[in-house]
């Protein structure tokens, strides 16, 4: 099973092997309102842990999304162009932004789990 | 005091709603050194009668263009504007309307500028278009710094057939950014070879059509010189009424077109304000500065409009948006609509017909006066004279007789001895032969 | 990360009511696109053929038709008419849109500026035939410097966010000028969208000033991040809560003393014309929204003017072009090049010289009012708003407490647990015939509701609109959430689907959709 890890920008990373695939949260969906658009990187583009790799869009805000972990862009969701309401419909599953090889595996410890993310939602009220 | 409707007596209660003895207590935040107890020494106030006399006054000491034979262009053009445009921009729903933030209460403005849109992206040749700039040369700027964006690149080529506003508009917006320009030399005889400044780096290259000097030019090698090298051609036009008979520039190629909409609708005003045109590729939009309106629907299914991708603007991106824009031109963008919408298809067609026709004969007329050459040999309604004397003194001449010859190149090109004795003159629908006949013969006077 | 995402979709039912079969509803009629309304042969316009000359166009003349609609004059009026029932406008009713200063637009404005001797004149026409307008744009300048206490002026540039660039250029090039590289500019949390736009297009980065409890800049926060890499600080005073910065000129000092400029976006100079100077404050520089302070009309979004007024400091640096009053009596002159003296004007911001046709209706408004007037403006306006915030702080949640300055904020802690957000209310007040108060703005406030009467508003109109705000209150907090999320039900349209509009958008009208239709 795959390991899934939060950040505190509401992202989450789930990892098979040196892969990791990226989205947004349902808090963070939720937060934004029905999603518009999405600005995807270009595949092959090499990101640091933290750099702005991807633009989301709702009618009155947007957010960009930062990267969790570093690595090179392998894919991004070419579904979203036909629909960017997956984002809101399945944030953790279908709604998923981009594809990241993992450049250091080892920046994914300093990223929340689960629980810790669901205890860091809950603290914001 | 007419525009207020408090009475002391409503002052009196409301202060004791508010809770407080007097209107000072309101001010207290204000540090003690900065409060002005008295008036500031500005006169007292004035009705209507007195206002209207002094500043009537003032204007009785400008000589206005209709009153005498004129034949000013180089960027704003003098034309008819039908009695009903001025009619219904003065409506109180329009004209004291903010923008269309709320759409279910503002869907006269809102359809008017899906309309707006639409016309603009017809006569321009291109895909879309927003909702209004503040005039042509905020707009070039404007275009160019979205040039740098699309293509990540920081060269930008200016043509020297550019109107000189526009291009120190464009220098001002990049003054402090990592954009640089390429500006060529003046370019009254058309003869530029803007193909050769273009490399790897330009993100760019601006033209003019019909140009600063007036001459029309067929961009289309030009564009594929542009595309070869991944750079975009972006059509800047100052007389949009030549779109009614000339070749539209996304015709010709472009991929950003920007233009001075105050040809239609909108009064010569002294420069201002005016309505900026942005018209650009569908693919590019998101890019695109500016309002934009867009087609949807309300909750009962009716059609509706509503200012749409506005997460591009500042309100919503703050640093990260395309262009500090806010308001823009609203009222002189109804206006255009407006006139456009009397002009349609015909109109259009016909008035810029009539407009290229006066010039021409115009032209002919000039060019038997001993001492003018005509130096156009393709144009719309404007052109460039080379005199035999400085043009300054010349136009400073024919103003005393009380005709406003055009506009001398050197009042826009200062300390450039080879451009002294050039004279733009524009004709338009407003000008008679009658016109053109006085404007030969004090001419031939002039330069004798 | 997240901005606060709402709702961009309406819920709820249709408002009861017969059909009718053309769909209108008595007055309230829908016209169709003026695309949709083409009559090929009709014309609006009557023109003469013009001389018989051969065309001189180079072979470049149109091919194809444009696909522009024929209508004759008739159609065209009552398209518009139609068109402009559909709009709320301040000569309709209240229209309380904070930070926006929608006051009453006098029509002497309007007259005056259409004096063929201001309104049909070439900007490139000799100067001995326009020293009228040129004598006007100096007397404008005049008010302005007066009113403000500043000793310089640029009056080009087309709207409040063009006088912020004016105003950071001109900062930007004073640095500049003594070689000094500076690369940051302070905004509070509070500012308007267009400051962090302006410094981010002069090149700076932007660092947000946290504001403290009381809604006003933390000058200790302040303190702390002020230092040589700081080239100005943009403030709005007073602010986008409604509250003038009591500490103003201690932030002046703080930002003096590390040799930055302090910018002041002069949004909300309606609360204080008259008196307060912001020139007494410290300020170097400061654009004038003629079209909020000044009454010019907002024609559905512009035309705007953003003249800006500049201290000694930075005034040698202000754009060109501007106007100059001959030594010797000879009359006044436009400088419209960088002249070899020693002014570095920083270039220039637009074409011409600047929004004459605001010019001549702004100094009309301000010679009505008089210095008097105008201080009794500011009074008037400020006294408004807070009989508002004092008639319905009970019912509602102030944002920060104490007086307000000319607009009253409110945050939506009083809607907790109604099911009711900011907007709903917002769309309630329109179907109680009024409209909207600035929402969701500043960011700084939970759900704000920013509410700005100003000073044309009579005590009758505000009592009437405090009835309204408090029956809309009451009735959110009766758990009738249902009826606000279909609000609102009487306006030409409902809520309007403004995700559709951005997922899917729709710029233009294309042919293709007619003929769908048909």
């Amino acid at each position: 099973m795959a390991d899934i890890r939060y950040t505190e920008d509401h992202e989450w990373i789930s990892v098979e092997g040196k892969v990791g695939t990226i989205g947004i949260t349902d808090y963070a969906q939720n937060q934004l309102g029905d999603v518009v658009y999405v600005e995807l990187p270009e595949v092959g583009r090499e990101v640091a842990k933290g750099d702005e790799t991807a633009v989301v869009e709702s009618v009155k805000a947007a957010s960009e999304i930062y990267a969790p972990v570093g690595g090179k862009v392998t894919a991004v969701n070419q579904a979203l162009e036909e629909n960017y309401g997956l984002v809101n419909e399945d944030a953790a599953g279908a709604g998923w932004f981009m594809k990241l090889e993992l450049s250091d595996p080892a920046e994914l410890d300093g990223l929340m789990d689960e629980a810790a993310y669901a205890e860091f939602v809950k603290s914001l009220g | 005091m007419r525009y207020l409707p408090l009475t002391p007596e409503d002052r009196r209660q409301m202060l004791a709603r508010v809770g407080v003895s007097s209107i000072d207590d309101l001010f207290e935040d204000v540090p003690a050194a900065a409060r002005l107890d008295g008036l500031v020494d500005l006169p007292l106030h004035q009705g209507e009668l007195a206002v209207e006399r002094e500043l009537g006054a003032l204007a009785a000491r400008n000589v206005a263009a209709g009153s005498v034979p004129s034949f000013l262009g180089a960027g704003a053009y003098r034309h008819h504007v039908p009695a009903t445009v001025d009619h219904l921009i003065q409506r109180s729903e329009f004209l004291t309307a903010y923008t269309p933030y709320q759409p279910e209460v503002s869907q006269g403005t809102l359809q008017m500028l899906f309309e707006f849109q639409t016309q603009v992206a017809l006569i321009t040749g291109m895909e879309v278009a927003n909702a209004s700039m503040y005039d042509g040369a905020t707009a070039c700027a404007e275009a160019a710094l979205m040039a740098c964006r699309l293509t990540r690149r920081e060269k930008v080529v200016l043509s020297g057939g550019l109107h000189p506003h526009y291009r120190d508009v464009t220098k001002t917006s990049v003054k402090f950014g990592s954009v640089h320009l390429d500006i060529a030399e003046p370019d009254p005889d058309g003869a530029e070879d803007l193909a050769a400044r273009i490399d790897g780096e330009t993100a760019c290259v601006i033209v003019q059509n019909p140009s600063f000097f007036g001459r029309l030019k067929d961009l289309r090698a030009l564009a594929d010189a542009c595309h070869a090298a991944g750079a975009l051609l972006v059509v800047v036009v100052t007389e949009v009424v030549s779109l009614g008979l000339v070749a539209s520039p996304g015709e010709m190629g472009a991929d950003i077109v920007v233009a001075e909409g105050q040809s239609l609708g909108v009064p010569l005003g002294f420069g201002g304000p005016y309505v900026g045109l942005f018209a650009c590729r569908q693919k590019h939009v998101r890019q695109m500065p500016g309002r934009l309106c867009g087609e949807t629907v309300d909750q009962d299914g009716r059609r509706g409009y509503v200012l749409t991708l506005s997460t591009r603007e500042q309100h919503i991106r703050r640093e990260k948006a395309t262009s500090n824009i806010c308001t823009n031109a609203g009222l002189c963008a109804l206006a255009f609509s407006i006139h456009m919408t009397l002009l349609g298809e015909a109109g259009l067609t016909e008035l810029a017909s009539l407009n290229h026709r006066t010039a021409v004969a115009l032209a002919d007329r000039l060019a038997r006066v001993p001492g003018v050459e005509v130096m156009a040999d393709a144009f719309f309604n404007e052109f460039t004279l080379r005199l035999a004397k400085p043009a300054a003194q010349v136009v400073e001449t024919l103003a005393g007789k009380g005709i406003l010859a055009g506009v001398p190149v050197s009042r826009l090109y200062a300390n450039r001895p080879a451009l002294e004795n050039l004279l733009l003159v524009a004709a338009t629908e407003c000008n008679t032969e009658a016109d053109g006949d006085r404007l030969a013969s004090a001419l031939e006077e002039a330069l004798r | 990360m997240l901005n606060e995402g709402r709702q961009t979709r309406g819920t709820g039912t249709a408002a009861e009511g017969p059909d009718t079969w053309t769909g209108a509803r008595a007055l309230d009629q829908d016209t169709p696109l003026i695309f949709e309304q083409d009559s090929p042969g009709a014309c609006g316009v009557d023109l003469p053929d013009g001389p018989d000359v051969a065309n001189r166009l180079g072979g470049l003349e149109r091919k194809g038709a444009i696909g522009l609609p024929g209508l004759a004059e008739p159609e065209v009026m009552r398209h518009y008419v139609r068109l402009s029932r559909q709009n709320y406008a301040i000569d309709i009713g209240v229209y309380p849109l904070g930070s926006c200063t929608m006051k009453h637009n006098p029509r002497l404005n309007e007259k005056v500026a259409r004096m063929p001797g201001f309104s049909d004149i070439h900007p490139l026409q000799p100067e001995s035939t326009v020293q009228g307008a040129l004598e006007l744009m100096d007397r404008l300048g005049h008010w302005l410097k007066t009113l403000t206490g500043m000793p310089a002026v640029a009056l080009s540039p087309a709207a409040g966010a063009h006088g912020e660039l004016c105003g950071l250029m001109a900062i930007r090039a004073a640095h500049e000028a003594r070689g000094d590289a500076r690369k940051v500019v302070l905004v509070p949390e509070s500012a308007h969208g267009t400051n962090p736009a302006t410094a981010a297009m002069c090149g700076y980065a932007v660092k947000s000033i946290p504001a403290d409890e009381t809604g006003r800049v933390d000058l200790a926060a302040l303190e702390a991040m002020v230092d040589e890499d700081v080239a100005a600080i943009m403030l709005t005073n007073p602010n986008t809560c409604g509250l003038f910065e009591r500490d103003i000129i201690r932030v002046a000092e703080a930002v003096h003393g590390v040799g930055a400029y302090f910018y002041c976006d002069g949004a909300n100079f309606n609360a204080i014309v008259g008196r307060v100077r912001p020139g007494d404050l410290g300020i170097d520089a400061m654009h004038i929204n003629l079209h909020k302070t000044f009454s010019t009309p907002h024609g559905g979004g512009g035309p705007g003017s953003g003249p800006v007024v500049f201290s000694d400091a930075l005034a040698p640096f202000a754009p060109i072009p501007y106007v100059i009053e001959r030594k010797d009596g000879d009359g006044f002159h436009l400088v419209e090049h960088v002249p070899d003296s020693e002014v570095q004007p920083f270039g220039r911001m637009k074409g011409f010289h600047g929004q004459m046709g605001m010019f001549t209706r702004a100094l009309a408004y301000m010679m009505s009012h008089g210095s008097d007037g105008l201080r009794q403006v500011a009074e008037d306006a400020v006294l408004n708003a807070n009989y508002v915030r004092a008639s319905l702080a009970d019912v509602m949640s102030q944002a920060f407490d104490g007086p307000c300055m000319h607009e009253a904020l409110f945050d939506d802690s009083f809607l907790k647990g109604t099911g009711v957000s900011t907007l709903d209310i917002a769309k309630a007040m329109i179907d109680e015939g009024f409209h909207p108060m600035t929402m969701y703005f500043p960011l700084v406030v939970h759900g704000a509701l920013l509410i700005e009467p100003t000073e044309t508003e009579s005590k009758d109109g505000l009592d009437r609109f405090i009835g309204a705000m408090r029956h809309i209150v009451e009735r959110a907090k009766s758990g009738d959430a249902e009826h606000f999320a279909g609000a609102p039900y009487y306006a030409p349209r409902r809520r309007l689907d403004e995700t559709l509009a951005a997922r899917k958008p729709i710029l233009r009208f294309e042919p293709a959709m007619q003929d769908a239709a048909e």
